[in-house]
């Protein structure tokens, strides 16, 4: 069940921590995969455990960025199947002092350039009438967060995009779906100091921070065939911090 | 018959499915062949790649019948 045998994946922001984990996973379950992100070493170092992967560095605030770097894709492996749009990062601060740069930069990267590459991806799969576009939003998309407005607006933009594709997509055999994570032990959240992830902890009923794998594998599934009859959803992993 | 209507026709019968007797000059695409508004947007996608033209959005509207995509592509390598 859930084999990828013979599908190419692409994951943008291979080179942190979920989405390296959701390349293993994806070739673990057979795909090619193509790994991109901004740090080409890192890249190759997980390239390298992974046989056979494409590293595809790419700066996605480029706007000329997302379909170029799906042509790369096309061009080594002769077609897209799955594109997991994993790439994101936070510029957090409260409203009050939130300048329009780091809304805008936030925005361009965390939701524009999944936007992008998802219409960029979209034609061959078109074509071929079938898909996966797989969107990684974040839990405060749904809930909000004091002191994220511009990456919870980017995450809670992801959903509606997705929903809206996953209409306009249905009829080719294309799903649309997104994976809502609630707080991963990655460095980002290891930035957070102890009285933060203890009152953190006090609000996640199954008592531990989520890791990469959990995040991995409802990717995994949502690339497999098996998920063909799921579309426009948000598939919530967070451990029970919020029910919805 | 000109090259570029025969070239048309057949990327319409390849991408709608549709028998090629149906694909006469003045049939519609949606109203005749059964497309739908993505089909549209993906004939007119592949009429570009085919012709290597380009088919702008307000274009790309007016082009309801098999005649009409044929005269835009002639005019346009004409130009």
């Amino acid at each position: 069940m859930f084999s990828l045998e013979g599908k190419v994946a692409l994951v943008t922001g291979a080179t942190g921590g979920i989405g390296a984990e959701i390349a293993r996973a994806l070739h673990r379950q057979g795909a090619k995969v193509a790994l991109s992100g901004t740090r080409k070493e890192v890249l190759e170092t997980l390239a390298a455990e992974l046989e056979g992967a494409l590293v595809a560095p790419a700066n996605l605030s480029d706007p000329a960025a997302p379909a170029a770097l799906v042509e790369q894709v096309e061009a080594a492996f002769g077609k897209l199947d799955i594109l997991v749009n994993n790439a994101g990062f936070t510029r957090d601060g409260l409203a009050m002092r939130m300048a329009d740069k780091d809304w805008s930069d936030v925005l361009e990267v965390d939701l524009t350039a999944p936007f992008r590459l998802a219409r960029a991806a979209m034609r061959g799969m078109m074509k071929r009438r079938t898909g996966r576009i797989i969107s990684i939003a974040s839990i405060v998309g749904v809930t909000g967060n004091p002191g994220q407005a511009n990456y919870a607006a980017a995450k809670a933009g992801l959903i509606g995009m997705s929903k809206s594709l996953a209409q306009e997509l249905a009829s080719r055999g294309i799903t649309v779906n997104v994976v809502a994570p609630g707080f991963i032990a990655t460095p980002m959240t290891d930035a957070l100091n102890d009285q933060q992830k203890a009152r953190l902890m006090e609000r996640i009923p199954m008592g531990r921070m989520g890791e990469a794998a959990d995040i991995a594998a409802a990717v995994a599934y949502l690339s497999s065939d098996e998920a063909g009859w799921v579309t426009g959803a948000t598939h919530h992993v967070n451990g029970g911090m919020a029910m919805i | 018959m000109s090259d570029t209507a025969d070239k048309v026709k057949k990327i319409v019968v390849e991408h709608l499915g549709v028998e090629e007797a149906k694909v006469t000059s003045e049939a519609s695409f949606i109203d005749d062949l059964g497309a739908d508004s993505l089909d549209t947007v993906e004939l007119v996608m592949a009429f570009e790649e085919a012709f290597g033209v380009e088919i702008p959005d307000d274009a790309a509207e007016k082009i309801t019948t098999v005649k009409d995509a044929i005269d835009y592509i002639e005019a346009q390598k004409a130009a």
